[in-house]
């Protein structure tokens, strides 16, 4: 597929010397939506800025739809709709007046009825003469959507939508990311809830430290990296793991009540026959089993942690 | 040039106005009324004429001029103080536009803005004095040449305030006493040799001057040095807004 966003080399050095990007290189696939994953102050904020226009580069280059965002950034930010993280609207003009603003700035012909459809999708159609200040959280937040929609971008980048948010909402947004991916936009979302990255995106890239530490699709990932972990809960506890089943790895939990056995979803084999049979002849009476796979966040946490 | 962007900024600002017309409108037409009661009225019926010039009527091009001074310099800078304030500015930054545009929009607003408090001062002055206009295209051409030059100045200070008291600083301690100071209430020949001669570093002095020339046809400094001199400031504050937007200087990171 071909790449709509794409970074080459990208590098951000504010005037106090920090360093913010180090060599960053991202291709954004058309349609996909991409999770740009990372803790706090990884750099996330600043990649979105400098693709949008908002933040000057240090070095490198990036281009969006073929269009150098700097050389040739009326072509290349008429693409892009931008959600910012902060919540920033001007208070007292109305919900339409300042969403028509957007798509002014953005030199498109005032079309009333293209707006209307936005507004209703994010349930906001009720409240279009009522002043921004006048909206809770969750609602301004639809209304910095419903701007960054109102010219049709087709590059949507959403800078933590859901921080702050609650749980319905949350779903909400979601469902509105579902139907713009379906209406064919890409959307880049950033975010260090890992919940909603295993939720909705296509490809995961992982950022710490101002450099991407991988890109992939989400589904290869949780399954390259996934592990599962077979726990098995006993009737009696136990001190000491016997000396006969020390092939296996096993860890004590819960004060020697559970012993948990780490394997390979993957792998050709994963000895779970051999190790029931094993404790069995070892003499455990087992109450009960239960599995689970590692989610994104075990993998996230431990790929900053070994790459840091 | 992205013509409908600056359509939009120059409305959203104008809604600006209009959401907020006692303050922008209204009170500066009360404040000048309260300068004719008491400049005009209460003392300047003491005073017989100025030059052949009614008091009453000697006074109104310098009260319109100070007030659409001080009224573009606080438009223009709130006009764009406040999205870098509130963080809506991200807008403008990450939309297909120049700087330039971004500039008509605001200072094109800031300037109607206060152009039209500038005639409504006028027509209300008719209510107090009697008020005949010699030369009316060159003091619509003064007054509208105000408005975009000190516009301007204004959109400099929205972009160089880092807080609402350097946003006021400006306007407060140098552009009102240079405008008290500059020949509004009364002809610099009355002052003075040694404080004529200082006087005339005012620019403030050429603008009142000018604007008095296109009423009542006489003017303390010649019309065309009144013309260069608001010609100059322009050229000063279109060379800042230049630079400003070469470097991104605190719009941009």
């Amino acid at each position: 597929m071909a790449s709509i966003v794409s970074a080459r080399g990208v590098r951000k050095t504010y005037g106090s010397g920090f360093e913010a990007l180090k060599g960053v290189d991202l291709e954004i696939e058309q349609g996909e939506i991409l999770a740009l994953l990372g803790p706090n102050g990884a750099g996330k904020t600043t990649l979105i800025s400098m693709i949008c226009g908002i933040t000057e580069i240090s070095a490198g280059n990036i281009s969006v739809g073929g269009h150098d965002v700097v050389r040739d950034f009326r072509a290349a930010r008429s693409l892009i709709g931008l959600v910012p993280q902060e919540v920033s609207i001007e208070p007292f003009e109305k919900v339409m007046n300042t969403v028509r603003f957007s798509r002014g700035l953005f030199g498109k012909r005032r079309d009333d009825a293209f707006l209307e459809r936005i507004l209703r999708d994010l349930s906001l159609w009720d409240k279009r003469d009522t002043p921004t200040r006048e909206l809770s959280g969750g609602m301004k937040r639809r209304v910095l959507i419903a701007k960054a929609l109102s010219h049709e971008p087709s590059v949507l980048f959403l800078d933590e939508p859901t921080a702050g948010v609650d749980v319905e909402l949350r779903t909400g947004m979601w469902e509105t990311v579902d139907r713009l991916r379906a209406a064919g936009t890409t959307i880049i979302l950033t975010t260090h809830y890992i919940e909603e990255a295993e939720a909705i995106a296509d490809r995961v890239a992982v950022i710490n430290q101002g450099r991407i530490l991988l890109v992939e699709e989400k589904e290869r990932l949780l399954h390259r990296m996934g592990r599962k972990q077979l726990t098995i809960e006993l009737q009696e506890p136990v001190a000491e793991i016997p000396p006969a089943l020390a092939a296996y790895g096993l860890e004590r939990a819960e004060d020697g009540n559970a012993l948990v056995y780490t394997y390979d979803r993957a792998a050709e084999r994963t000895g779970i026959t051999s190790l029931l049979g094993d404790l069995a002849e070892a003499g455990f009476t087992l109450r009960d089993l239960h599995t689970r796979q590692s989610s994104l966040e075990d993998i996230f946490v431990d790929l900053v942690r070994e790459r840091s | 040039m992205n013509v409908e962007a600056i359509r939009s900024i120059y409305r959203y600002e104008m809604a600006r106005t209009f959401r907020t017309l006692f303050q922008s409108v209204v009170s500066p037409v009360i404040s000048t009324s309260l300068y004719f009661v008491v400049f005009g009225t209460a003392i300047g019926s003491r005073i017989d004429q100025v030059e052949g010039v009614d008091y009453g009527a000697f006074i109104v091009p310098g009260l319109i001029m100070l007030t659409v001074l001080m009224q573009s310099i606080s438009n223009a800078s709130f006009g764009i103080y406040m999205p870098r304030f509130i963080g809506t500015i991200y807008e403008q930054l990450s939309a297909p536009i120049s700087f330039i545009e971004i500039l008509i929009g605001y200072v094109g607003a800031a300037a109607t803005k206060s152009f039209a408090i500038g005639l409504i001062i006028y027509v209300t002055a008719n209510f107090f004095v009697s008020l005949p206009v010699a030369h009316p295209i060159w003091m619509l051409t003064f007054l509208a040449l105000t408005c975009i030059t000190f516009s301007l100045f204004g959109f400099i200070i929205g972009i160089w305030a880092k807080n609402f008291e350097q946003l006021q600083l400006v306007p407060l301690l140098v552009i009102s006493p240079l405008a008290f100071l500059g020949g509004t209430f009364y002809s610099i020949t009355m002052l003075p040799p040694l404080w004529q001669t200082i006087t005339l570093f005012n620019p403030v002095v050429y603008l009142v001057s000018g604007f008095r020339w296109a009423f009542f046809g006489l003017a303390d400094v010649p019309v065309g040095l009144s013309i260069a001199a608001i010609a100059a400031f322009s050229a000063l504050c279109l060379g800042i807004v230049w630079w400003i937007f070469k470097t991104g200087y605190r719009i941009r990171s």
